[in-house]
């Protein structure tokens, strides 16, 4: 039956992609000319971020360290201590390497001037950063849990974000780097897990990434630290001492904007990013194993601006979608992609798009299994999908 | 203010002492891992509660404090198996298990909590205070917070409104000399706290918080001044505290020696030495006491045991005042 309805509707598709590939050029010539005046990184006609660097062959950069995160992330803010005279580091309790150690011997290494304790107060921590930035300098500022973010999302809303847009392009603070632990972490409640990303991906003028991974927490962090647009940087908390890899010695830098495709697969993409896709990577593992469901699990990496053409290359290959994350699911980026993604390939899908989120509820103490998006409920998700387009 | 007489030393000595042993009592049970998430332990700073429930009118007062808020409730008169269960996370909790350590709350006697966020809740005793004023009763707010958040923003802006529309409210610092890990003398160019109120024209001082009786004076200065109609104040309590910040502290900032001299002046001590001195009570009626107090925390630790967990629907329950909103399902 599937058959049938393609052979009638293949002529009129391939009319309609035409069409709908000079429209999609027309629309992507219109955001650059908006994205210029917010971001620093040159446009050209083709894609938003085609001058972004290649991506890094991870494989042959040898030698490599076996390392977890907290280690990864530690040892690329020293190298970028190193490497940029005017970069400090600051934030509650960091002198003595940070309630996850994530700056351990910086202090002891380059001095009380460069990486110093503030006071308990996040608005005035990230406000300074700001005021830094701007003198060109690279402000590196850490807010002990992204639950605390709040008094100072007035100036990353109000003064980061609108910096380089509301002074025509004189001044910017693209030098400013925010890092805070993000995501549920077994005990946390309600405010030592919350996933506060999708407030951040509405704000135009500022770069949302999350690693998952010491590999990519490197990578990403450096091209962090060399971008001229502030950067907010979620570490996932739960995986700062548990997840081990081999990271390379040597520098290198993951381009921002472009999501990874961590595993090719044919029938259903999966999108996540940070913890999420650990959770992520054992649905697809129990979907091919029990079902035979072939998964391509992509990695967004940068969540604002995020890599819209990987994902529709992926789900017209695929025509099934399945975006996964902690936080609640009304109003998170899942619905973001899922938009973006109908408006651009409609006619590819094959299944309406799931969102497998947490519940709309504030983070809870005691039934943290229930809210979060289980590798199990991902698996009836995907289950469903692959049955729907039967 | 209430005379302070013998039955009071007695109270204070069987309160601080079993809110010590309530707090120790949990610390033993979070390493089993009964109590999980985060635990916050008011050790060494009892007196500041003793003395200002003295100085307190329970039937109109109100109080509202930061995250180490096991024992407030307690003290003001909520029945602390209930506040066991809700630190176990158990349906008969305070909070009905959703909260833990440190949510308590207690609406029955006029406990608002139990916040997380540090520095949140200084604005939001303000606003009770402004609720009694507006409504002309004559119960104050005792606003509590730590050393720490006396550096957020949101301390000034609560100072400030205050002082302009004259509200009853009493700020409170319990300054135990560390947020967290950071000690004072490295948040700030100066150690006195209490001289922040300066800048609003609003009295304030220090006061020794190991002594109940000071801090009771102190503390009911404060609510005259407020019950008057004359506006807020700001007391700096100058207390230590023996644990860490939270159990999860390696508490590397500080030397033991440090801890051993402040355990000199511990508050429980001092009462009951006076009581010793003046002969309130015996040897016999203190050892009476000391057993009270274990009975009184086996009890809270049983009925919190057997207590059942909440139901899983009760995760949807409480989010909104109407429960049937469509999206949450």
């Amino acid at each position: 039956q599937k058959n049938k309805r393609t052979n009638m509707m293949s002529t009129s598709i391939s009319i309609c992609t035409r069409r709908l590939h000079l429209h999609k050029r027309y629309l992507s010539s219109l955001t650059l000319k908006k994205h210029n005046e917010y971001y620093e990184t040159p446009q050209n006609a083709k894609g938003a971020f085609e001058s972004a660097p290649a991506e890094p062959n991870i494989d042959a950069l040898l030698p490599k360290t076996n390392m977890n995160l907290v280690s990864s992330i530690n040892q690329t803010l020293a190298r970028i201590l190193e490497t940029d005279s005017s970069a400090i580091i600051f934030g509650q309790d960091i002198s003595f390497g940070g309630v996850f150690r994530c700056t351990i011997n910086l202090q002891n290494r380059y001095g009380k001037d460069r990486v110093f304790n503030t006071p308990l107060n996040e608005n005035g921590i990230v406000g300074m950063a700001v005021g830094y930035a701007s003198t060109g300098s690279l402000a590196i500022a850490e807010i002990q849990f992204a639950d605390y973010v709040f008094p100072a999302f007035d100036q990353i809303k109000n003064e980061a974000s609108m910096f380089r847009y509301r002074s025509g392009n004189q001044w910017n603070c693209g030098k400013m780097i925010v890092r805070m632990p993000y995501g549920a972490v077994g005990h946390g409640g309600h405010y030592h897990s919350q996933s506060p990303e999708a407030f951040f991906t509405h704000i135009p003028g500022i770069i949302v990434m999350i690693p998952r991974g010491p590999v990519q927490a490197k990578g990403m962090l450096l091209s962090a630290s060399t971008s001229n647009d502030p950067v907010i940087f979620f570490e996932p908390k739960a995986l700062y001492r548990s997840k081990l890899d081999d990271v390379p010695d040597e520098d290198y830098f993951i381009p921002i904007g472009k999501a990874e495709i961590m595993k090719e697969g044919k029938d259903v993409t999966v999108v996540g990013w940070g913890r999420q896709l650990q959770v992520l990577e054992k649905a697809c593992e129990l979907a091919w194993k029990n079902h035979g469901i072939s998964c391509e699990l992509i990695d967004l990496r940068t969540l604002a601006p995020w890599d819209v053409d990987t994902v529709e290359a992926s789900v017209r290959k695929t025509g099934k979608l399945l975006v996964s994350h902690e936080s609640p699911v009304t109003g998170g980026v899942g619905g973001e992609i899922a938009c973006a993604i109908q408006e651009r390939c409609f006619l590819s899908l094959e299944a309406p798009i799931a969102r497998v989120c947490g519940l709309d509820i504030p983070f809870p103490l005691a039934k943290e299994k229930e809210y979060l998006p289980d590798e199990w409920k991902n698996l009836e998700a995907i289950k469903k999908l692959v049955e729907y387009s039967k | 203010m209430k005379k302070i007489t013998k039955q009071t030393y007695l109270d204070w000595y069987k309160d601080m002492l079993f809110w010590r042993k309530f707090e120790d009592k949990l610390a033993s049970v979070y390493i089993q891992q009964k109590v999980r998430g985060f635990l916050h332990l008011y050790n060494g700073q009892e007196a500041i509660l003793a003395g200002a429930l003295h100085a307190m009118d329970l039937s109109k007062d109100k109080m509202i404090t930061a995250y180490r808020n096991h024992v407030q409730p307690i003290g003001m008169g909520e029945d602390p198996k209930k506040v066991m269960a809700e630190l176990y996370g158990k349906a008969t909790g305070t909070s009905k298990g959703m909260g833990g350590s440190m949510h308590i709350f207690s609406k029955e006697f006029g406990f608002y909590g139990g916040h997380g966020i540090v520095g949140g809740q200084i604005p939001l005793g303000a606003g009770i205070a402004f609720g009694d004023k507006y409504k002309g009763s004559d119960g104050v707010t005792l606003t509590c917070f730590g050393d720490g958040a006396a550096r957020q923003g949101s301390l000034h802006e609560a100072f400030n409104m205050a002082m302009l529309w004259k509200l009853p409210v009493i700020f409170i610092v319990e300054n135990n000399g560390y947020a967290m890990g950071t000690s004072v003398e490295r948040t700030a160019n100066h150690q006195d706290i209490w001289k922040l109120g300066l800048g609003y024209e609003m009295p304030c001082g220090p006061v020794d918080a190991m002594n109940p009786i000071k801090v009771a004076e102190a503390v009911d200065e404060a609510i005259q001044r407020a019950r008057r109609g004359d506006g807020p104040t700001f007391l700096e309590m100058k207390t230590y505290r023996y644990r860490g910040h939270s159990m999860s502290d390696a508490q590397h900032y500080r030397t033991k020696d440090e801890v051993e001299e402040y355990r000199k002046i511990d508050p429980i001590t001092q009462v009951l030495d006076i009581i010793k001195e003046k002969n309130y009570a015996t040897e016999d009626e203190i050892d009476a006491i000391n057993k009270e107090v274990k009975r009184m925390v086996k009890e809270c630790e049983k009925f919190a045991e057997e207590s059942p967990y909440p139901e899983t629907q009760q995760l949807y329950d409480m989010v909104y005042e109407q429960e049937d909103y469509p999206f949450i399902s």
